[in-house]
C-alpha cells in the first residue's frame, strides 16, 4: 500500500529497526533498568530463593545429590537446638551489641576531638583512619600473635607491671571479649568518618545561642549537638550493626572452625560456615542462613522506623 | 551494603546452583585439553613436585597449571567447585581419610581402576596396602596415595640426658618423664589440644590403650572403658605437665611452635612433619631432638599408619586421560624416591627397602618409623562420611580431660552423640 516510502525500498531491515526503536522507546524505563534488575535478580534473587528452597531439603554431602522436601524440619530441628544454635544466636546479639556500643560512644568522642580544626590535625586523622585500610583476616592473625599466651607481646607488657598471663583468646570466657576488643580497634574508625561528616554539616547557631544562654559544654552536647547528631548517629548504627551482625573473617581468623574447641566465638555466620563447609549439611545451613537474615532484616526494620521517628 | 551477608552466601549457592546448569550443557571440550590443572596443597611433597614440572612439561608436551593452597582453603575450594560439578580442576590432592569417602560417595572422583593396572613398570603392587585401602571405594580405586605417616614421640636428648632419664617405652614411663622434666619454662609433654585437630594424634593413644572409636560392629566405642582410660590420659599429660595457660585450639603449627622453640621435653605428632624439627630456619632444637615409636600402652604400641595424602581425577574433568599422565609422573618409584629424600615418607615399599630411601632421615627416625609401620593401625580418625562432625564429637573429651573436666562424663556424652552421628550417617 505504501509504494512510495523509502523505507520500504530499502527493505525489511529498515522496518524491523524502526519498528525495534519504537518498542524501546515505548518501554525505555525497563530496557534502562533492565542490567540493574538482572544483576540483581541473578546474585540477589535468584540466590536467596535457591537458599530458601535447600532450607526446606534435606541437601546433604553434595548439593547434586538427590534430597528430600521436608517442610519445615529443618527450621524446627535448628529453632529447637539449644546446643550451637541459641547460644550462637547469644554470641552473635552480644557481639554486635557490645561492639557497637564501644563503637559508637569513642567514635562520637574521637570525633568531637576532631570536629574543631587543629595544628597536626591531617596526621591525626590518618592515623586514626589506619585500622580501617587492614585487611580483617590480616588484622586476625596480627592480634593473634600479639595475645599469644606464651610468646604474646600482650602478656609481656602485662608481665611488666607484674599482672599475671592472661589467656586472651584461648580463654573460654575471655575470647568473645577478646574478638570484640579487635573489632572495635578496627571499625572505630569507620564511625569516626561517619559522625565526623556529620558534626561538621551541623550549622554553629544552636550551639553559640546555648552558650549564650549559659549552658555549659556537657549541657550543649546532651542538649543541642546529640539531638541534631541523631540522625547521623542511627545511620552509623544501621551500616556498622549490620557489618557486626555478619562479623566471620576476623573470628575465624583467631578461632578456626567452629569458633574454637568450645565454641566460645561462634556466631550465626560461624555456625552456617561449619554447617556448610565442615558438615555439608545444606538443608540445615541454609535454614540457619535464611533464619539469621530474618533476624538482620528485623533488626533493620527497627531501627529504619527509629530512624523515621527522630527525623520527624 | 545491607545484604551483603545475604550476599555472601547466596554467591555460595549461586556457584553451586550454576554449576547445576552448568553440568547439564555438557562440558566445550571433549577432547583433552594440553594443560593439566592441578590443585595442591601446601606441603614440603607440593614444593618438590612444583620444582620438578618442567620436566613433566617437556617430556610429554603438557602444561601444568598449578594451583596451590592451604589445607582448609583446599577444603573450601573442593566443596564449591566440585559441590558444583566444575571442570575446572583435573588432578586433585586430597586426603582420603578425611574426605576421600564422602568424595567418592558424591561421585566427584573418577575410578581409576583400570587405569592403575595397565601399566606393569609403575607398579600399583609396589603400594602398601594400608594406603591403597584408603584409597580405594566400594572395590574402586579413587586415588593414588603420596603421602603417609604414622605418630611418633619428639623429644629432647639434653633434657632426657641431664635429668638422666632414658627414652620412655611405655605409656607409664612418658608420664614419669613428663612430670620430672616439667619445670617453670618448660613443658614436661605437648600435644595437639584443639578438638578437632587432637583426634588424629590421639588416636594412636586410643589403640594403644586398647580402644577404638568404633568397636567391630560398627557401634561407637568412645565410652569404653579403655577410651575412657586413653581420654584421662593424654588430656591428663597436656593438663598436668603442658605448657601454662594452655590453648584449647592448638593444631600441629602451634604445638610444633611450642617445641621447636624449646618449650617442651616430649611431643606426640606425625612423623611427615619432621623436617620442622630439624630444620634450622625453623627450629631451636635442630641439634637435639630425638625421635622414639610411640609409648607402648596397656594394648602395646600401636601409632596409626596412614596415607595423609592422595592424587585423585576429578570425575567431571574432560581431561582425565592427561590428569592421569600427570598422576603416574609424580607417583612413579623415582619421584618417589626423591620426595621421600626430601623428607616426605611415601607409600610405596620399595623406597622403604631401598636403602637410599631413608638415607636422609635421622637414624633414630627411620628406626622408629619401621616399628610403627610393623604394628600401625590403617585409620586415624573415625571412619565415616561426615568426619568433619565426626572428629567433633569424639575430640570433646580430649578438650574437656585438658581443662581438667571429668573426662569420663564427657566420653560417655561423647558416646551417645557419636552413636546417634552413626545411626543418622546409615
Amino acid at each position: 500500500m505504501s509504494v512510495l516510502t523509502p523505507a520500504r525500498t530499502s527493505g525489511r531491515t529498515a522496518s524491523a529497526q524502526e519498528n525495534f526503536s519504537a518498542w524501546a522507546n515505548r518501554h525505555r524505563k525497563w530496557l534502562f533498568a533492565a542490567p540493574a534488575m538482572i544483576f540483581v535478580g541473578v546474585l540477589i534473587i535468584f540466590p536467596l530463593a535457591w537458599t530458601l528452597y535447600l532450607s526446606l531439603t534435606d541437601s546433604q554431602g553434595s548439593v547434586r545429590a538427590a534430597s528430600d522436601f521436608v517442610g519445615l524440619e529443618n527450621y524446627l530441628t535448628v529453632l529447637t537446638d539449644t546446643e550451637r544454635f541459641w547460644p550462637a544466636v547469644g554470641r552473635t546479639l552480644s557481639f554486635t551489641l557490645v561492639a557497637l556500643g564501644c563503637e559508637i560512644i569513642l567514635g562520637m568522642g574521637i570525633a568531637l576531638l576532631l570536629w574543631r580544626p587543629f595544628r597536626g590535625e591531617k596526621w591525626v586523622r590518618v592515623a586514626i583512619l589506619l585500622p580501617l585500610v587492614a585487611t580483617p583476616v590480616a588484622v586476625g592473625m596480627m592480634w593473634r600473635l600479639i595475645f599469644d599466651p606464651n610468646i604474646g607481646f600482650a602478656n609481656q607488657l602485662l608481665g611488666l607491671v607484674g599482672i599475671p598471663p592472661q589467656p586472651w583468646l584461648s580463654g573460654q570466657d575471655s575470647a568473645l571479649p577478646t574478638t570484640i576488643f579487635m573489632d572495635v580497634w578496627q571499625w572505630t574508625p569507620m564511625v569516626v568518618l561517619i559522625l565526623l561528616a556529620g558534626l561538621t554539616s551541623l550549622s554553629d547557631e544552636p550551639d553559640e545561642a546555648a552558650r549564650m544562654d549559659g549552658a555549659s559544654a556537657v549541657q550543649r552536647f546532651f542538649y543541642v549537638t546529640l539531638p541534631l547528631m541523631m540522625p547521623t548517629v542511627i545511620v552509623a548504627i544501621l551500616l556498622r550493626g549490620i557489618d557486626a551482625l555478619k562479623t566471620f573473617d576476623i573470628l575465624y581468623a583467631t578461632k578456626g572452625k567452629g569458633g574454637g574447641s568450645f565454641h566460645e566465638v561462634e556466631t550465626l555466620n560461624v555456625y552456617a560456615y561449619g554447617l556448610s563447609f565442615d558438615y555439608n549439611q545444606y538443608g540445615l545451613s541454609s535454614a540457619v542462613l535464611i533464619l539469621f537474615f530474618m533476624i538482620i532484616i528485623g533488626s533493620m526494620w527497627l531501627l529504619t522506623m527509629r530512624k523515621k521517628a527522630v527525623s520527624k | 551494603m545491607k545484604r551483603r551477608s545475604v550476599v555472601k552466601y547466596a554467591a555460595v549457592a549461586a556457584a553451586l546452583s550454576l554449576g547445576l546448569t552448568a553440568c547439564g550443557g555438557g562440558s566445550s571440550e571433549s577432547k583433552g585439553s594440553d594443560t593439566v590443572r592441578v590443585t595442591l596443597a601446601n606441603h614440603v611433597w607440593t614444593e618438590g613436585i612444583k620444582a620438578a614440572i618442567p620436566e613433566f612439561e617437556k617430556s610429554t608436551g603438557l602444561k601444568v597449571e598449578l594451583t596451590q593452597l592451604g589445607e582448609d582453603q583446599l577444603s573450601d575450594q573442593y566443596n564449591v567447585k566440585l559441590n558444583a560439578g566444575s571442570d575446572e580442576i583435573d588432578v586433585m590432592m586430597y586426603r582420603p581419610l578425611q574426605e576421600g569417602k564422602a568424595f567418592a560417595r558424591n561421585g566427584y572422583l573418577a575410578d581409576l581402576t583400570s587405569k592403575v593396572a595397565e601399566d606393569a613398570d609403575w607398579n600399583w603392587k609396589d603400594y602398601q596396602d594400608g594406603p591403597v585401602k584408603a584409597t580405594t571405594f566400594e572395590d574402586k580405586v579413587t586415588g593414588v596415595p603420596i603421602i603417609t605417616e604414622r605418630e611418633v614421640l619428639y623429644y629432647r636428648k639434653d633434657l632426657l640426658k641431664a635429668a638422666g632419664i632414658e627414652v620412655p617405652k611405655t605409656m607409664e614411663e612418658l608420664e614419669a618423664a613428663a612430670k620430672k622434666l616439667s619445670s617453670a619454662d618448660t613443658a614436661g609433654f605437648v600435644a595437639r589440644t584443639g578438638k578437632s585437630a587432637a583426634v588424629t594424634q590421639f588416636s594412636s593413644f586410643l589403640y594403644s590403650f586398647g580402644g577404638d572409636f568404633t568397636d567391630e560392629s560398627g557401634k561407637s566405642a568412645v565410652g569404653s572403658a579403655e577410651a575412657k582410660k586413653a581420654y584421662a590420659f593424654y588430656g591428663g599429660l597436656i593438663k598436668n605437665y603442658g605448657p601454662k595457660n594452655v590453648s584449647t585450639d592448638m593444631s600441629w603449627p602451634e604445638a610444633m611452635a611450642i617445641f621447636t622453640q624449646g618449650k617442651a621435653a616430649f611431643y606426640t605428632e606425625a612423623d611427615s612433619l619432621y623436617k620442622n624439627a630439624t630444620d634450622p630456619a625453623k627450629s631451636k632444637v635442630t641439634e637435639t631432638v630425638g625421635f622414639a615409636p610411640l609409648p607402648a600402652g596397656p594394648a602395646g604400641s600401636k601409632p596409626y599408619n596412614i596415607p595423609s595424602w592422595g592424587l585423585g581425577v576429578n570425575q567431571a574433568s574432560a581431561n582425565q586421560d592427561n590428569a592421569w599422565k600427570f598422576i603416574k609422573w609424580a607417583t612413579s618409584k623415582e619421584r618417589t624416591l626423591e620426595a621421600q629424600k626430601a623428607g616426605v615418607p611415601g607409600p610405596r615399599a620399595s623406597v622403604w627397602s631401598d636403602p637410599a630411601g631413608t638415607s636422609t632421615y635421622p637414624k633414630d627416625l627411620a628406626a622408629a618409623i619401621a616399628v610403627s609401620a610393623e604394628n600401625g593401625v590403617g585409620h586415624d580418625r573415625p571412619q565415616v562420611l561426615t568426619v568433619g562432625k565426626a572428629r567433633e564429637i569424639v575430640g570433646g573429651p580430649i578438650v574437656s580431660s585438658i581443662t581438667g573436666a571429668d573426662a569420663s562424663a564427657a566420653a560417655d556424652t561423647a558416646n551417645t552423640a557419636f552413636q546417634k552421628f552413626l545411626d543418622d550417617e546409615k
